[in-house]
């Protein structure tokens, strides 16, 4: 069934939230904010997902959530002190019900032994006194019998009725030796019930009516229902909502008294009830015309009634003022509109607190008010749409440009406006798509906890800037970087907590995470308060691995970097932690595959921080579009230092192939783009070209040749491996302006292109040709 | 209708059928997506021989794949008559430079032959079968087999 | 005539699960996040018939019940409590703050028309 499909799809985003929910509350609460409110919120994420789970029928999550939710209610009840070491506690209980949920979605297993031996620390902490008895026996019978009115009230309900018996009830003159007779009666008669009921005023407070009980009675069979109205007092003296009536109903039905006493599940303790298997007597009513002595004039006095099953039509005669059927009024055959309404003019002068109540309220907003929820894919429709009418506002600038028209024209001040526009319109609409880094952060807690754990450290996460927004391209790439980073801050960085003590440091060690936005990027930044970078030992190892040469003189910010370098991070050093997955290098190369640079600093004794910063949209780029052997390229603007034409005193050859650049005082490889990327035999001269000064993610920089630069364009990135695959020294690729395809330039590939296949030695004769 | 599938214990086909070089070749027609003339592309370095570039197809980047040259016959330049037919392969959309397109043509799968053992293993593992029909030979091509894998990303 | 009923519950999945039972059963369904909203849904919608969870935020579903049977243009409209299980001591508190009736936690759809006609006119 799509429908229930569809909802269960929204079930576990809800717990995904929810469990967020929980996650947050629970780190409030550690961090001494345990108001009602955190408690409430904690209790609710719990709960949700306990109902929801219900619902779908994934029974080891309701259970784990019941266990779970019992604890949080007596925490929020204050019967159970939430204690810091109660919030370690709620905190692995909350990791486990993840678990639980993943495992509910088909996304994993969980570890059952995990699971029962939390369920049983669970119950411990909910009651530590109890005795081993089984925790929850929850299910309390959903409708217990009604109170069944005890023979002494019947018998003061008797006397009420003896005192102004003169209008009496509706009654058959039997005999009344009620149990037995009745009993027998019942048995000739087949399945003849008498329900009396008696309602409290409470039963209208609640807008429950006694037409409606009338009408449930007549499911189960015809129903003759008979009013006695001689409690309602005289109108001046009627309250408007309590009740005065009561009703003899007389069932024929094949259902069982369960049945009956169903329909009056919602009035229990708000009605006298009373059902009798038989023709005719309430015990009450029966002993009144016992005591009346004249029961054949007592039923003809009573002309009152009467109701044929299904449709009760209910008439009310025999009230002594005709005003009075305040409450129970005529049941017409459509089924009663308004039981109170009658009432009305006595409520009307009720205090009139709930309109200024009401008016309170109005200012608030709902939350459903202020979010639209939309189809995600329907966003990614529009972005690539707006793509689109960018490329064509191009193309469109590009032709009117080849006509010469005066850039003082009005068609060129147009084009100009609608440039603008089309702008606006695109930044409007990557907004629509941008996310806070929240839903990535969330889950970095539970992450660090185990780390924590699993390494023998004390860690706190502290994260800062989680409304922080980006587009939601890069938001599913960030969480691998940043669990990396976090797993090496706490694994390399922080240190035992003896050491800390020894470091006169607290044995808890902080970590941080946090998100900001500067200069047109997202910056990650992930540092501990740990012992920093043992430069020393990243040096030997990086001259033991041959990654560096001994002589080579480094910085100390260089020598921090070198954990980055392929090869460095190798099993020697590496824990069950870090080692999970792939070293900081595999992690470098990723980050730089989508335009983002990742780097780390540090102080010997204080700790380290990572900075990663990405665009902040994989949807556009701003970029140089320059000419190579006849192809377009778009080089990422984030990577290019500078551009210039080279003066032959500036080309130095080195090597047989190879030639340098002078830049200043440092000399820079030159690495012809065309060449590299085999599009041309021979590279011309530099001279001839155009350099592009480049930075690579590592800080190394190289000279790309470029044949001719056409300025600088924002470009929509369009994927290569939608249709086919990655391509070796290409980032993506865009339409331009005359709407053929042109190919982003992955600047960090093509120079580690360079690197691995050095270009063959070029024959003197074909550059001589060129 | 359905007698008809009863008595030949067969479903029909219709295939579109196109000149690569002087042969004729065919792919079913549920997987094309449209013809369109040939229009210049824009290279891909590091890339195979019968690859030959990447066109804008209205906002996708679309490869476009030289057919004969996969086939291993050897490139020809295109000329006005050339077309590309666009193509659903798996999950990904390409377009086969081919000659022309010749018509198309409505089969039962069991006039469908095995592909003879004569064809190089490269170019057999590219054809489906070989249809005869009016005295042609038309080979149907499969094309899950005709792009390359896509490589395994670095994590 | 098509009658209104206002689902109030802060969970999602819930708030579908109860529109999907009742659209099927042919009811107007309109929603609210939370008591407070609810209040606000109240007064645009008019429904007939309001089923309300307990546990929300800012106004809880004892919070929300006091607050319509107080206002006497609502008072009459018959409200249904959420229950998972059938724990007492919420339904009891749910009923003196005026539910007219419940449905307990996991529901069919059935027995929620059902538990709606019973106290629905």
């Amino acid at each position: 069934m799509d429908e229930l499909e569809a909802i269960k799809v929204t079930f576990f985003q809800e717990c995904e939230e929810l469990l967020a929910d929980l996650e947050g509350g629970l780190l409030a609460m550690q961090d001494g904010n345990d108001d009602g409110d955190t408690v409430n919120a904690v209790f609710r994420a719990v709960h949700s997902i306990k109902g929801g789970a219900g619902a779908f029928g994934l029974e080891p999550l309701v259970r784990f959530a019941h266990v779970f939710e019992t604890l949080l209610d007596a925490v929020r009840s204050n019967e159970v002190p939430a204690t810091p070491d109660l919030v370690v506690t709620l905190l692995r209980a909350s990791d486990v019900l993840a678990d639980h949920v993943s495992s509910a979605r088909g996304l994993g297993v969980v570890d059952e032994a995990v699971s029962a031996a939390m369920a049983a620390e669970l119950k411990a902490c909910t009651d530590p006194n109890a005795a081993p008895a089984p925790a929850a026996v929850v299910e309390a019978p959903v409708f217990e019998a009604a109170p069944v009115a005890a023979p002494a009230e019947a018998l003061i309900g008797a006397d009420d009725a003896l005192d102004d018996d003169d209008l009496g009830f509706d009654f058959q003159p039997m005999t009344i030796t009620i149990d037995e007779q009745a009993a027998d009666v019942a048995a000739a008669a087949g399945n003849v019930w008498t329900v009396s009921i008696r309602p409290k005023s409470d039963l209208y407070r609640k807008a429950n009516e006694t037409a409606l009980l009338l009408r449930e009675l007549a499911r189960l069979g015809p129903i003759e229902a008979t009013l006695d109205a001689s409690a309602i007092p005289p109108l001046d003296m009627l309250d408007a909502e309590a009740a005065y009536a009561t009703w003899t109903v007389r069932l024929e039905t094949e259902e069982d008294e369960t049945a009956i006493r169903e329909v009056f599940e919602f009035v229990d303790g708000d009605c006298d009830l009373e059902i009798t298997r038989g023709e005719g007597l309430t015990p009450d009513a029966a002993l009144a015309a016992l005591l009346a002595g004249d029961a054949p004039a007592a039923v003809e006095a009573a002309p009152a009634v009467v109701a044929e099953a299904p449709a009760p039509v209910v008439v009310v005669e025999a009230a002594p003022e005709p005003v009075a059927v305040a409450p129970v009024v005529e049941a017409a055959p459509a089924p009663v509109a308004a039981p109170i309404a009658p009432a009305a003019p006595v409520a009307a002068s009720a205090p009139a607190a709930a309109p200024a109540a009401k008016a309170q309220q109005i200012d608030v907003p709902g939350p459903g008010q202020s979010v639209i929820r939309v189809d995600p894919e329907r966003i990614d429709r529009l972005i690539d749409l707006v793509g689109e009418l960018v490329i064509n506002q191009a193309m469109l600038a590009q032709r009117v440009g080849e006509y010469g028209i005066a850039p003082s024209s009005n068609l060129a001040m147009g084009l100009d406006e609608l440039e603008q526009l089309t702008r606006e319109i695109q930044d409007s609409v990557m907004a629509i798509r941008a996310q806070p880094v929240k839903s990535v952060f969330q889950r970095m807690p539970r992450l660090v906890r185990e780390v924590a754990s699993m390494t023998g450290k004390q860690a706190r996460l502290v994260m800062d800037g989680e409304n922080t927004e980006v587009d939601k391209t890069v938001i599913e790439r960030l969480s691998d970087p940043i669990t990396h980073m976090l797993r090496n801050a706490i694994d390399h960085g922080l240190e035992s907590p003896e050491e800390r003590k020894a470091a006169g440091k607290n044995p808890e060690g902080v970590v941080k995470l946090a998100a900001l936005h500067r200069s047109g990027r997202i910056v990650i930044e992930v540092s501990d308060d740990g012992k920093g970078i043992n430069r020393e030992r990243v040096h030997s190892i990086a001259i033991k691995k041959g990654l560096i040469s001994p002589e080579l003189q480094l910085t100390d910010e260089e020598i921090d970097n070198l954990i980055f370098l392929p090869g460095f991070s190798t099993a020697d050093k590496i824990s069950d932690v870090s080692g999970r997955g792939v070293g900081m290098d595999v992690v470098k190369r990723s980050v730089q595959a989508l335009g983002g640079r990742i780097s780390i600093t540090s102080r010997p004794g204080q700790g380290s921080t990572f900075t990663l910063s990405l665009p902040l949209t994989l949807a556009v780029l701003d970029g140089m579009v320059v000419d190579v052997a006849g192809e377009t390229l778009v080089v990422p603007l984030a990577a290019i230092v500078e551009s210039l034409r080279p003066k032959p005193e500036e080309v130095r050859p080195l090597g047989p192939v190879g030639s340098v650049l002078a830049v200043r005082d440092s000399f820079v490889p030159l690495i012809d783009v065309g060449l590299t990327l085999g599009y041309r035999e021979a590279s011309p001269p530099p001279t001839e070209g155009v350099v592009l000064l480049v930075e690579g993610e590592d800080g190394s920089r190289a000279a790309l040749v470029a044949d001719a630069i056409h300025g600088q364009r924002q470009v929509v990135i369009k994927s290569l491996e939608q249709n086919y695959q990655q391509v070796d020294g290409v980032a993506a690729a865009t339409i331009l302006g005359d709407g053929r395809v042109a190919l982003i330039l992955d600047v960090d590939a093509v120079i580690s292109l360079r690197r691995r296949e050095p270009p063959r030695p070029v024959e003197p004769t074909l550059i001589a040709a060129e | 209708m359905s007698e008809e599938i009863i008595t030949t214990g067969a479903e029909r086909r219709e295939l579109i059928s196109f000149r690569v070089g002087d042969q004729e070749y065919c792919v079913d027609i549920m997987a094309v997506r449209e013809i369109r003339g040939w229009s210049p592309a824009t290279t891909l370095p590091q890339s195979p021989g019968y690859m030959r570039g990447v066109i804008n197809l209205r906002g996708a980047v679309l490869p476009i794949m030289d057919l004969a040259c996969r086939l291993g016959m050897p490139m020809v330049e295109p000329t006005v008559r050339s077309v590309f037919i666009v193509v659903k392969a798996g999950d990904r959309m390409i377009g086969m430079l081919v000659d022309a397109v010749s018509d198309i043509l409505s089969i039962t799968d069991d006039l469908v032959q095995p592909t003879p053992d004569v064809a190089c293993d490269a170019v057999r593992s590219f054809i489906r079968g070989i249809i005869s029909i009016d005295g042609r030979m038309i080979s149907e091509i499969s094309l899950d087999r005709l792009l390359p894998e896509r490589e395994a990303l670095a994590a | 005539m098509t009658r209104t009923v206002l689902t109030v519950d802060d969970s999602r999945t819930m708030r579908d699960m109860l529109r999907m039972a009742l659209a099927g059963a042919g009811f107007n369904v309109v929603e609210a996040v939370d008591g407070e909203h609810g209040l606000e849904v109240l007064s645009a919608h008019r429904p007939d018939v309001i089923i309300t969870d307990i546990n929300m935020p800012k106004l809880d579903g004892f919070g929300f019940i006091e607050a319509v049977r107080v206002d006497d243009d609502y008072r009459a409209i018959p409200i249904l409590v959420l229950t998972t299980e059938s724990d007492p001591a919420k339904k009891d508190r749910a009923r003196r703050a005026g539910a007219t009736g419940w449905i307990v936690k996991p529901f069919n759809p059935e027995k929620l028309v059902d538990a709606i006609r019973r106290v629905a006119a």
